[in-house]
């Protein structure tokens, strides 16, 4: 039975037709994790006990008439979210053999909702590059072509997903992390508001611009899982106590009307034209739905990454520190003192990537370069999302590609960090402005997914996934599935 | 002072906020248990915790600021202060940097002449403590006690307005009364709830320039502060006479050998790369708050001191020591409230206070707190001084009495027969039984030897077992001596 295939609708609707249950959807999954994650490298950690027992308890609950939508769900958690009792790596040495002592927020309230934990899924090391490549545990292949790179830093959750290894996936943001991946993936990845989804047991990478999200094939599977893990949090001051939406109910209706901001700034030269050409089909697309089309310019937000490049490794440079070998983490062996035990636990326990945005972050809050790089930067922040406000003054959503490229060859880019970092750059500027944006897949290039980028003000996840959701109505790119992974 | 050298003093008091639990976790702050046992995944800045804002705390810190007519921040903003150290967990103390909750303000010491000067406040912020390094616990080895990490502390920097160390430790003094009259702080100062970095700099008597200044740090006692500051003060006024130059540094003080040694230089000192906590929201505090807050304000040691001078004319000396410690005024109000008592027997009461009972507290090192004595019970042994029933030795070995438990001031004066024979009648027998029995000397009075009257009140006071009330005694021969002249 190929239950791998089937949306979080249809697996929902199954289970509750008892057609087949929790425990025999988990084992499917796990089966299916065993046979191919050794072509991916998508897990670090299966938890396949863990999956069980909760899909277990998903049956009881379903026996008992609970109807809730990702009750007996399974899915995959980036392995930045403490999971209680369950090594949490970030996918860095650093973290090899820590095991959180509690669970993430967003790991209770999913838990809590019936998701099934199938594992934990790779990542960029602390959440820190666009390819996946930077993990101790190793590259991820992308499940359409695996000598290229799923994206990242959620390449482990956008393979595990896109090759059928699990339905759902959550994931991370600071620049791009979830739409880039999905993009790269043929997923649809919503990166919310920043505040709508708790940090609380998210390791930190950057404060202020880091949001969880979801991995989904569609839009209404994403729609019909986001509330559970969303809504304020009395553990994280940053999260908004804005209501959670009713996502599913916000996907009906139509897109008659609605005012489409296509940026114009982001079909210039560093992007591929053949991805240009899909993108604007997308776009078409959603205009003979209804939608009205006008051109929109973001003049600051062309200084996004660099920008991003200075507050990110600002933030990740303090909020690394407390991995100091002391309480928790690697601790090199036999200090001479505390100096040594401090420069040899981070040297051997960070890798390249991490150490270079440590550094740069270091340098830009340092005396005498705050103010240039640093509050510099804040005040080039403020501008970019006036931008995105005045562009929600005229238009309901912005659209756009999410990724200048396909995915790329592994073991491409890694010499040259500043292409890497420019994998971004339509995405790290709604981190910037704190913004909710998506991800939907819009075709193929060269038998690699694309990604249309669609982009809306503060709290609009609603209508971004009632866009996406009409879109994939009358488009198949999302039920598209790598030939490999069938 | 100081042949022709001025020295100037700044102190920056570091007061630990009475607040149940710590700054920005739920652990408790009580002080005495065991190592690490009070310390929650937070104050541990394990993976992925998120601080939470203690509202009481930062209540506190307003109530400090309006108390010493500062100015309240309506947006003060939390900072990371970094650097590395083993008892500092997350490798960053939040604290506060540009925007402080209170700014300016200022509060009166008392100085040797008895005139009062007034001590500029520059700032007040909140912060959290760090752990404790313990060095001695094992042997080659430092132990962590994170317990104290996380308790709240409001650090108050004065402007450098002091200008000898007994002006320091007045300074001290204020702080320490205020802060225990605001509630707001336990001011213990063994327990590290209360101490101070002073920083010292000499100049010549009229240049208005500062000196070099050298700060010194670990200071917990009033004796201390006078001590190290003396120390500091001579030894750079040696350094600059021997035409030496004063270093910026930052020294260390040592109690037991009364010395400051050098911890580091400015070259030394740490880059704290402050920026704006990302995890904590600006903190608004609007001028409603502001208005609750000073509402419920206690009376204020100056307040309080003006109040019992005008009311019970009390010496402004004597009302300065009883409101030093909001609960010794408290205990001195309690007894003028159960003995009813006005001016009078007040200022009998005050004599009692800062007398005996200070003098037992300071002996067995008790806290008035504990005093053995309930206030109604004082007041009666005030009311039988006051109405002549005991002497004033008698009433203090009722005092010791009380003190030893042995109950009430009237049944002891019972149980010992303590009572004054104060009954008119029987003194006049006694003294008409002395003037017949001294006839020569009733002569030699009456013929202008003054001195002699001390004899005969002797011979009363004698005939009276020491039991009769000298006063009444004087009144009474001097009435019967005089009618013998006639």
């Amino acid at each position: 039975m190929n239950m791998h295939t089937l949306s979080v609708r249809e697996l929902g609707d199954a289970l509750r037709r008892k057609e087949f249950s929790s425990v025999e959807l988990t084992r499917h999954f796990l089966a299916r994790i065993e046979q191919y994650d050794s072509e991916i490298n998508a897990f670090i950690t299966p938890t396949a006990d863990i999956a069980l027992a909760e899909a277990e308890r998903a049956d009881i609950r379903i026996r008992e008439g609970d109807d809730s939508p990702l009750l007996g769900i399974p899915i995959a958690h980036k392995d930045i979210f403490c999971t209680q009792g369950v090594r949490t790596s970030c996918a860095s040495k650093m973290l090899d053999r820590f095991v959180a002592p509690y669970d993430a927020t967003v790991v209770e309230r999913l838990r809590a909702a019936g998701a099934v934990m199938l594992g934990k899924t790779n990542m960029d090391e602390f959440a820190m590059g666009s390819s996946n490549q930077t993990s101790h545990y190793g590259a991820v292949s992308n499940p359409w072509d695996p000598t290229c790179v799923p994206g990242g830093s959620s390449g482990g959750s956008a393979a595990a997903v896109a090759a059928g290894l699990c339905p759902l996936a959550t994931g991370t943001e600071t620049g791009g992390s979830i739409r880039q991946p999905a993009s790269l993936c043929g997923l649809t990845g919503l990166k919310p508001t920043y505040g709508r989804v708790s940090r609380f047991g998210m390791i930190a990478f950057a404060s202020s611009l880091d949001q969880a999200g979801l991995m989904a094939r569609s839009a209404e599977d994403i729609a019909l899982s986001f509330a559970a893990m969303s809504g304020h949090d009395p553990k994280d001051s940053t999260s908004a106590s804005e209501p959670v939406e009713d996502y599913p109910a916000a996907l009906q209706g139509d897109l008659k009307g609605l005012r489409i901001g296509v940026v114009r700034d982001q079909f210039g030269a560093e992007l591929d034209e053949r991805i240009g050409s899909r993108v604007q089909e997308a776009i078409s697309l959603l205009e003979s739905l209804g939608a009205e089309l006008c051109d929109i310019a973001l003049p600051d937000c062309a200084l996004s990454i660099p920008v991003y490049y200075v507050i990110a490794p600002a933030e990740a440079s303090s909020n690394l520190s407390r991995f100091d070998g002391i309480r928790f983490g690697h601790r090199a062996q036999d200090p001479e003192d505390i100096e040594d035990l401090y420069m040899r636990s981070r040297s051997e326990g960070f890798g390249a990537e991490v150490k270079r945005r440590i550094m740069i972050g270091t340098y830009v809050l340092s005396a005498g370069y705050y103010d240039a790089y640093y509050l510099k930067a804040q005040q080039l922040r403020r501008r970019i999302a006036d931008d995105f406000a005045r562009a929600f003054e005229k238009v309901d959503i912005l659209a756009g590609p999410t990724s200048p490229m396909t995915a790329f060859p592994i073991g491409e880019k890694m010499d040259d960090p500043v292409a890497m970092y420019l994998c971004d750059i339509y995405t790290s500027g709604i981190n910037l402005a704190g913004i909710p944006a998506l991800s939907v897949p819009a075709g193929f290039v060269d038998g690699l997914p694309i990604g249309l980028h669609l982009m809306g003000n503060h709290f609009s996840e609603g209508r971004l996934l009632k866009v996406a959701h009409h879109y994939q109505r009358s488009s198949d790119w999302h039920r598209r599935s790598p030939p490999a992974f069938a | 002072m100081n042949n022709g050298w001025e020295a100037v003093i700044g102190l920056e008091i570091h007061a630990q906020l009475a607040t149940r639990s710590k700054i920005f976790s739920g652990a408790p702050t009580a002080f005495g248990a065991e190592p690490n046992r009070q310390a929650c995944l937070i104050d541990l800045g394990f993976p992925g915790v998120l601080p939470i804002l203690n509202a009481k705390a930062l209540r506190m810190a307003v109530m400090f600021g309006l108390a010493i007519g500062a100015r309240i921040a309506p947006r003060s903003i939390f900072a990371r202060k970094n650097y590395f150290y083993p008892d500092l967990p997350k490798g960053y103390q939040i604290s506060q940097y540009e925007l402080p909750v209170v700014e300016g303000g200022a509060i009166d010491i008392e100085i040797e002449d008895g005139s009062t000067r007034s001590i500029g406040i520059t700032r007040a912020h909140l912060e959290e403590d760090a752990g404790k390094s313990l060095h001695d616990a094992f042997p080659g080895r430092t132990g962590i006690d994170l317990n104290r990490a996380g308790v709240p502390l409001l650090e108050i920097v004065s402007e450098p307005d002091m200008r000898s160390p007994a002006e320091a430790v007045a300074f001290m003094r204020s702080v320490h009364a205020l802060v225990r009259h605001l509630g707001i702080c336990d001011g213990n100062m063994q327990e590290g709830s209360f101490r101070c970095d002073a920083n010292i700099s000499v100049r010549r008597v009229g240049d208005e320039r500062l000196g070099t200044r050298t700060e010194l740090k670990n200071i917990n006692s009033f004796r201390f502060v006078e001590r190290a500051a003396t120390g500091e003060i001579e030894r750079q006024i040696d350094l600059l006479e021997g035409g030496g130059v004063v270093i910026q540094q930052t020294r260390l003080y040592d109690a037991r050998s009364d010395t400051t040694r050098a911890m580091r230089s400015k070259e030394e000192a740490n880059d704290y790369r402050y920026f704006p906590d990302p995890d904590l929201l600006p903190v608004r505090i609007t001028p409603s708050d502001i208005d609750r807050i000073r509402a419920a304000l206690p009376e204020l040691p100056a307040a309080r001191k003006k109040r019992l001078v005008d009311t019970y004319d009390l010496d402004e000396k004597d009302a300065g020591r009883l409101t030093t410690d909001p609960s010794v005024a408290d205990y001195y109000e309690a007894i003028l409230k159960a003995g009813r008592f006005q001016t009078g027997p007040a200022k009998l009461t005050a004599n009692w206070i800062l007398g005996e009972l200070t003098a037992a507290l300071h002996r067995e090192d008790r806290d008035i707190l504990d005093c053995p004595i309930p206030a109604s019970s004082f007041a009666t042994l005030i009311a039988r001084i006051d109405d002549g029933t005991l002497s004033g030795k008698m009433a203090k070995t009722v005092f010791d009495a009380m003190w030893a438990g042995e109950g009430e001031p009237d049944d002891i004066i019972e149980a010992r027969g303590l009572a004054q024979i104060s009954d008119s009648n029987a003194l006049e027998a006694l003294a008409d039984k002395v003037i017949e029995d001294y006839p020569e000397q009733v002569s030699q009075y009456l013929s202008g030897k003054e001195k002699v009257f001390g004899f005969l009140v002797g011979q009363v006071m004698k005939a009276s077992r020491g039991q009769a009330d000298p006063k009444r005694i004087n009144e009474i021969l001097r009435r019967k001596l005089s009618d013998a002249s006639e």
